[in-house]
């Protein structure tokens, strides 16, 4: 295997593999998220369980920031590397005529998507560091101690509609990002045949489906409280 | 038919070019698109002007000689044909016609419309070919049994004339469908096994050694293709590439 990441199939893999956990990640975010909807006291005990046990937080959350990092350092890699292959432009080229907008402009829809994130540690992330590590508390209660404390921050971040704006929008353009990454991702790793057939219904779900719902709880809780 | 035609000038590998308009007139729309092309350098020579250098050769759509970016897509708007079968009829009186080369870093251009594809010659080199003692002990390949879809899949891969036009629609100047149908027609059949691991491995190393870009999956290449090269291709030769790293 000496080289296989060096080669320009091997890069695919390592990318394509890097977007199937990041995949699976979302949806796994998504299902919890939805219990805010239905059940506070669900969310709060889900919320609590991840942001404490040990596996989660010191074991798959780094492979989590390693894989985040990773996807878009090697898409910058790739997208300078792609630029060298073609260093004169045609006067005239007309992309339309034989892919999608989708497919052209990955680079575009996932650096929106890395700047959602920053604000998504910004909002959610540094302060649960912030309060478990730095202060120490551990317990997820609220500071009055009636109960946790995972709901009512959800609940008060949704409060700004500039912040739901931007939320928004980065849900469209990830939709947009997966409505063509999805199903590269399973051509890149050789699935050609799931590609071609029942995947290619399954992406669309997924692609549209998923950003929606984190659409959805966003505007929930910020129409509803 | 009149037309206005923007054609890429440049007189050797190191001037740096530019589009140059032409006008031309009384154009048939049964011409194919190369014989348009010969009518205007008639009347450039009668003018004493330097004809537009461009490549062909067969003009039945079969060698891969003819290449040319006509109106931002690789041998123009038609689909399942090379340029030399570009009729003019596809376009409409009054038009503007853009005609550049195939652009790709490692397609560098030799004279106007004509650019270097031996690229494709050294990856096919690297390893697009099986190796057989042909001293009279040769198996008739008609006697090996061959799964027909196995068989049919190869012939498509097999269709592959190595225009450059997939190179040229990608926006990563990949050629990936290229190498990938090349691996493809052999790896789908048991003379090409024999040396799967080695081909697969020698002629991805020399794709990139050429300086192709990365595939991205965007299709175009597939759509743009004049013989219909599916990305299934690409896959295959994913899958390939994978299990000949992990064997070695």
């Amino acid at each position: 295997m000496s080289g296989f990441f060096k080669s320009s199939i091997g890069r695919k893999y390592a990318m394509a593999l890097s977007a199937l956990f990041l995949m699976v990640f979302l949806l796994q975010h998504f299902a919890i998220n939805i219990l805010s909807v239905f059940s506070p006291d669900a969310f709060n005990e889900a919320s609590h369980f991840m942001g404490t046990f040990w596996a989660v937080q010191f074991v798959l959350q780094p492979i989590l920031i390693f894989g985040v990092v990773f996807h878009f350092v090697m898409g910058f890699v790739l997208e300078i590397k792609n630029n060298k292959a073609r260093q004169k432009s045609y006067v005239k080229n007309n992309g339309n005529a034989n892919s999608s907008w989708m497919s052209r402009n990955m680079l575009l829809t996932g650096a929106v998507v890395l700047a959602f994130l920053v604000l998504h540690f910004i909002d959610f992330w540094i302060p649960e560091l912030n309060v478990k590590y730095i202060q120490g508390d551990m317990s997820g209660l609220l500071t009055d101690g009636e109960g946790f404390r995972y709901y009512e921050e959800l609940v008060h971040k949704f409060e700004n509609p500039l912040r739901v704006g931007a939320y928004v929008l980065a849900f469209v353009l990830l939709s947009l990002h997966l409505l063509h990454g999805f199903s590269s991702a399973f051509q890149s790793v050789g699935a050609n045949n799931i590609y071609k057939k029942s995947m290619k219904g399954l992406a669309q779900v997924y692609a549209i489906g998923l950003p929606v719902g984190f659409i959805f709880i966003a505007l929930y809780h910020h129409f509803n409280h | 038919m009149n037309l206005t035609l923007k054609i890429w000038r440049q007189k050797n590998a190191n001037d740096k070019g530019k589009m140059v308009d032409y006008k031309i007139n009384d154009v048939s729309p049964d011409m194919s698109f190369l014989e348009m092309l010969d009518v205007l350098n008639s009347g450039l020579i009668l003018k004493g002007e330097e004809p537009v250098a461009f490549d062909h050769d067969c003009r039945e759509g079969i060698c891969g000689s003819c290449s040319l970016y006509i109106n931002g897509e690789a041998h123009g708007p038609d689909r399942g044909v090379t340029t030399c079968q570009l009729h003019m009829r596809k376009f409409k009186d009054g038009d503007t016609i853009y005609i550049e080369p195939f652009r790709a870093t490692a397609f560098p251009v030799i004279k106007d419309l004509i650019v270097d594809r031996s690229a494709f010659d050294r990856i096919q080199n690297a390893g697009g070919f099986i190796s057989v003692n042909t001293s009279g002990n040769t198996i008739d390949a008609n006697a090996i049994p061959i799964n027909k879809h196995d068989a049919d899949d190869a012939f498509s891969a097999a269709t592959c004339i190595g225009c450059g036009a997939c190179v040229a629609s990608c926006k990563n100047s990949s050629a990936m469908l290229f190498v990938g149908a090349k691996v493809s027609q052999y790896a789908l059949l048991p003379q090409g096994r024999v040396e799967a691991v080695d081909r697969v491995k020698n002629m991805v190393a020399q794709m990139d050694l050429e300086g192709f870009g990365n595939c991205t999956n965007t299709g175009a290449c597939e759509v743009e293709c004049p013989k219909g090269i599916s990305l299934e291709n690409i896959a295959r030769m994913n899958r390939e590439y994978l299990f000949a790293n992990i064997k070695d």
